[in-house]
């Protein structure tokens, strides 16, 4: 954890770990699993909302909570750019973690996968990996998807990658 | 193309004879000989071949393979038409395996791949690009299909992470209609030719499950190295045993990294780690030679690292577990079949001294020990392999985290999601 700022630090020892090590096909370990992944993004959104920090929404989009879908967004230069968010639950779960996706930035930057799936690979997947099962969704989007936004948003605006929706002096494709 | 041309020269024959003025016929006929040529261009597509034959002719597709047998490395070549192997990823690595295999004449193949061809991948080698936009599966199935079309392939467009993929994935593998009396799986192997690690750890899943032998390859993200490795449920290291290896190239690199974040690729390298994944792949199916565990390739000091894994008695995956169980189960068996076989063997040895007289105590050592020093437990790696990714770390203390309500529902925790979502 060395080289983390001491705020996502805090936030991250008050998201509640996560124990059950159950992946969609393990039945019903996986509804415990299922039910502490869901204890521990409220607690992260709770705690977002309180701390004035709210960036993300998500939700399962299917009833056995292996497809999630929602929206994060980010501040930069006082305008807020939000993008769809959507990640499929591997399989391999928890043993490899969510591949979250960001479809609208696909192809904007090098720092992302066919499908709009952001890169982890160096910031994130080796504590996901010391952590497993510890970790569940809302670490991921605190430690895997918050800053990558941070680190490639101001990068894609700056160089004209994405606009703002109010921005309307040129033709807009971005919400 | 043929069936166009042949419709062009019926219409010039019909328009030679309807003509009353002759004038017009040489130019005709100089446009039907025209024709002719052109229909003689056009590819030719070879039929299918009965039998593997050793007959030395040009027209036979199989003459240098049946060699094999001739000078005595494969005892019955023939035998490859049995063989069914699935190969899941067919970028860099995985179509040059498919194309090898195929020109081997394997009995059937199995592709899987959900990606596109694209002209960013025109660095590697078999696709080609007027593929540019088709599935990899399609177009590889177009490309093998004319190469030899006695080969029975079938193509999956499925990203086998995801649960309805790998459900897909499992079955095909199962599945036993080419060769009925086939024990265990439908498959006699499965490579992986992926370039990620969810990827790779699906396949390690499905294999385990079904105790299915595979192997498993990769290229560096800086294309410079590579490695192989030959998996067998219980009884060698599962991918989920140990971290997985890398090897040092000298230079800081992460491999099994995927392309996008865009990776470095280099036709050699790839074709490398293909023709030493197919090579293993025939000694394995075809009985020759000395399979290896696991073969690495440091293209910048031409090194070759080699090494052999014990799986892992604490395992995090309980497929894996369950497997060593059987086959420490199954050791008396095996110790006993070693037994008869070396006693079968054991009598051309015994036919007396080589020499009478031996002056110099000269003796011949074997240096084939059965569990050599090259075998070892998977934290102890030899020079010039590294993990790529930590182990988990141990947790005692109970991280139970129910800071919020008492709630043990499932439907009620939904739904207090989407309360504070929508507040």
């Amino acid at each position: 954890m060395e080289g983390w700022d001491p705020n996502t630090k805090s936030t991250l020892t008050q998201i509640p770990l996560l124990t059950t090590k159950a992946g969609p096909r393990d039945g019903a370990a996986w509804t415990q699993r299922l039910k502490e992944e869901y204890k521990s993004l409220i607690a992260y959104t709770q705690m977002n909302k309180s701390n004035d920090n709210d960036w993300f929404r998500i939700s399962a989009a299917n009833p056995q909570g292996t497809r999630w879908t929602g929206k994060c967004w980010y501040v930069y230069n006082l305008l807020k750019y939000e993008f769809d968010l959507q990640f499929d639950i591997p399989v391999t779960y928890p043993s490899t973690a969510p591949e979250l996706e960001l479809p609208q930035l696909d192809g904007k930057t090098q720092k992302m996968y066919r499908g709009g799936k952001i890169c982890l690979t160096v910031h994130f997947k080796p504590l996901w990996a010391k952590n497993c099962p510890r970790f569940g969704i809302a670490h991921a989007l605190c430690l895997g998807l918050a800053p990558w936004l941070a680190a490639e948003i101001p990068i894609l605006v700056d160089s004209g990658m994405i606009k703002h929706k109010d921005d309307t002096t040129t033709t807009s494709t971005e919400s | 193309m043929e069936v166009e041309l042949k419709h062009l020269l019926a219409d010039l024959q019909s328009l030679t004879q309807s003509l009353p003025d002759p004038s017009h016929h040489a130019l005709l006929l100089k446009i039907q000989l025209r024709v002719e040529d052109l229909a003689n261009l056009a590819p030719v597509r070879r039929s299918k071949v009965e039998d593997m034959s050793a007959e030395v002719v040009d027209s036979n597709p199989y003459s240098r393979l049946m060699a094999l047998q001739r000078m005595g490395i494969v005892e019955n070549y023939e035998r490859i038409r049995d063989f069914s192997v699935a190969i899941v990823g067919i970028g860099g690595v995985g179509s040059v395996a498919a194309e090898m295999l195929t020109r081997c004449g394997i009995g059937r193949l199995l592709l899987y791949d959900y990606d596109k061809v694209e002209l960013a991948n025109m660095n590697r080698l078999f696709f080609r690009p007027d593929q540019v936009g088709m599935t990899k599966t399609d177009a590889a199935l177009q490309t093998l299909s004319d190469i030899n079309p006695d080969v029975v392939l079938e193509s999956y467009t499925l990203n086998i992470t995801t649960v309805t993929g790998f459900e897909t994935f499992m079955s095909s593998l199962k599945n036993k209609s080419f060769c009925p009396d086939k024990q265990g799986s439908g498959v006699d192997l499965v490579l992986s030719c992926v370039d990620n690690y969810e990827a790779r750890m699906a396949v390690n899943q499905a294999c385990n499950e079904l105790s299915q032998t595979w192997m498993e390859s990769g290229v560096s993200e800086d294309a410079v190295s590579g490695h192989i490795q030959l998996l067998i449920p219980g009884e060698t290291a599962c991918f989920a045993c140990a971290p997985p290896l890398v090897v040092a190239s000298g230079v800081d690199e992460r491999t099994l990294k995927r392309e996008g974040v865009c990776a470095a690729s280099l036709p050699t390298t790839m074709g490398v780690v293909a023709g030493l994944l197919v090579q293993n792949t025939l000694k394995l199916l075809l009985g020759f030679g000395q399979v290896s565990p696991y073969l690495g390739y440091n293209s910048l000091k031409d090194f070759f690292p080699t090494m052999q894994m014990k799986p892992n008695p604490q395992c995090s995956n309980v497929a894996c577990l369950k497997r060593q169980e059987e086959y420490m189960l199954a050791k008396p068996t095996r110790d006993a079949a070693a037994k008869a076989k070396m006693e079968a063997e054991a009598p051309s040895t015994e036919e007396g001294p080589l020499h009478q007289d031996n002056e110099w105590n000269i003796s011949v050592v074997d240096d084939i020990e059965l569990d050599g020093p090259d075998t070892r437990s998977s934290d102890v790696l030899p020079e010039g392999l590294t993990h790529e990714l930590p182990a988990a770390d141990e947790f005692h203390e109970a991280t139970v985290g129910t800071p919020v309500g008492d709630t043990d529902d499932l439907e009620d925790l939904r739904k207090q999601l989407e309360a504070i979502n929508s507040s």
